[in-house]
């Protein structure tokens, strides 16, 4: 059977295209900035020695990482919508990615944090350094070059399950590829040029995150 | 001077210190000396405030190391610390691992600051390493790198942990001769040593620690070559064969 490409159609609606490109990007570099801050709470929380503090953060990041991404954003949008909580599309997927992001950096920087050896804590307190003092300028800078990789792994991640949106009628790139297709029966021509794109923007993202961490990385950890 | 008053510390339900007292005169180099687990680098610990004490006082230059109302950062200026692990400081180079605490402990201008760093590692004959990282260098050079990053606070003592240690054979000579420039210089110091040859060379003084307490102190023609006591000298024979 011979199939025939038709590739016109796909490039008149690149605007569309490149405009779902955008609120991919826009959704998932949003759920990272929310989900870093959320993962700085929960892994300082998981480390903590009280169990009444430490408990909710271990909660969360189990259910985060032992459940589907597709989960998450059916509770975050039919769930809460059977509680009369009507989230947009949009706001769902935030939510579901912010929640994934959250559980899965909770323990990448809690594993940072540990790899920082404790004799690196005394040595900078035998110079006089104040406790901020040791975390501003030793324990955080190596935290954080240790942790940046997979932070960007993170990144990827969130870009590629945004896709799921589509599930909930979301206008991010997946979601308009689906509407467009539906319209012109081209299915095949639309997902492959929406896969490039998302090939793209994976690797501007990896590409950018490589550039700033030569800029702010200097000498080996 | 550093005065060490019948000092108790626990970790947890075992007893490392059971009772150490020894003073610590300007200009003296004491040497610490006893087998593992005998609470010698405990005590170093305990002297810049790392570790707190249960019973006893530290009175450093009058300053009660451990009363509720001491500045224990600004102490910590006062007592330079070596350690086994150089515990360099590796995303920074050098130059910055020795100018860092200069400049934000102390407020130098990082001129300043910088100035300072380069003359210590002048000192410590790291002098062509300003901009390299410390964990291309050797574990000796890393290790002169601690002394000279300790002395750009300008401490008034110098506590060296084990810190030949961890070492090879052969980068042990370069760091002991680092320590032998500082007691010429006129440094206050304690060494927790196994290095005994050593000890005997440059203290004025030398601890013998057993199980806790100090089993014997005094000049090193003493303690080493004549010990009293018989626990020193079972522990001598062991290590000096």
């Amino acid at each position: 059977m011979e199939y025939e490409f038709h590739w016109n159609i796909v490039f008149d609606k690149l605007p569309q295209l490149l405009s779902g490109a955008f609120v991919t990007l826009h959704v998932s570099v949003l759920s990272m900035l929310i989900g870093i801050a959320i993962a700085v709470l929960l892994a300082i929380a998981k480390m903590s020695d009280s169990r009444l503090i430490s408990l909710p953060a271990t909660v969360w990041v189990e259910i985060a990482r032992n459940t589907p991404a597709l989960f998450q954003i059916y509770m975050a949008y039919f769930g809460l919508g059977a509680f009369g909580i009507h989230l947009s599309p949009y706001a769902a997927v935030l939510s579901a990615l912010v929640f994934v992001n959250a559980g899965y950096l909770t323990e990448t920087f809690r594993g940072g944090f540990l790899s920082i050896p404790k004799t690196q804590y005394s040595a900078s307190k035998s110079l006089g350094m104040s406790s901020i003092q040791v975390y501003r300028y030793i324990i955080l800078p190596q935290m954080f070059r240790r942790i940046y990789h997979p932070m960007t792994n993170q990144f990827v991640w969130s870009i590629l399950m945004s896709s799921l949106g589509i599930l909930v009628g979301m206008n991010e790139l997946s979601g308009e590829t689906q509407r467009l297709q539906s319209l012109s029966f081209r299915t095949l021509e639309f997902f492959i040029v929406a896969a490039v794109m998302y090939f793209l923007i994976t690797k501007f993202v990896l590409f950018s995150a490589s550039l700033v961490s030569q800029r702010l990385f200097r000498g080996d950890i | 001077m550093i005065q060490i008053q019948n000092v108790h510390k626990s970790f947890g339900s075992l007893e490392v210190l059971k009772g150490v007292t020894m003073d610590v005169n300007k200009g003296e180099v004491v040497s610490v000396i006893g087998g593992s687990g005998s609470g010698k680098s405990t005590l170093l610990y305990c002297i810049n405030a790392i570790e707190d004490i249960q019973q006893g006082r530290i009175i450093v230059d009058e300053i009660d190391v451990h009363a509720k109302g001491t500045n224990q950062d600004r102490l910590r200026q006062k007592l330079g610390m070596v350690f086994q692990q150089w515990n360099s400081f590796p995303h920074l180079t050098v130059l910055e691992n020795a100018s860092l605490a200069p400049r934000i402990v102390l407020k130098l201008s990082k001129k300043e600051a910088v100035e300072r760093a380069k003359k210590e590692l002048n000192h410590v004959g790291l002098g062509d390493k300003f901009d390299e990282y410390p964990t291309r260098m050797s574990g000796g050079q890393q290790q002169r790198l601690a002394i000279a990053r300790a002395l750009a606070m300008k401490p008034d003592y110098m506590l060296f942990d084990e810190v030949t240690s961890a070492l090879d054979p052969e980068l042990v000579g370069e760091v002991l001769d680092t320590l032998r420039m500082l007691r010429d210089d006129g440094m206050t110091m304690i060494c927790v040593t196994h290095e005994i040859a050593f000890a005997r060379e440059v203290s004025d003084k030398v601890a013998f620690f057993h199980q806790g307490v100090i089993e014997e102190i005094g000049p090193p023609e003493q303690v080493i070559v004549n010990p009293q006591k018989e626990a020193t000298q079972k522990f001598l024979s062991k290590v000096l064969h």
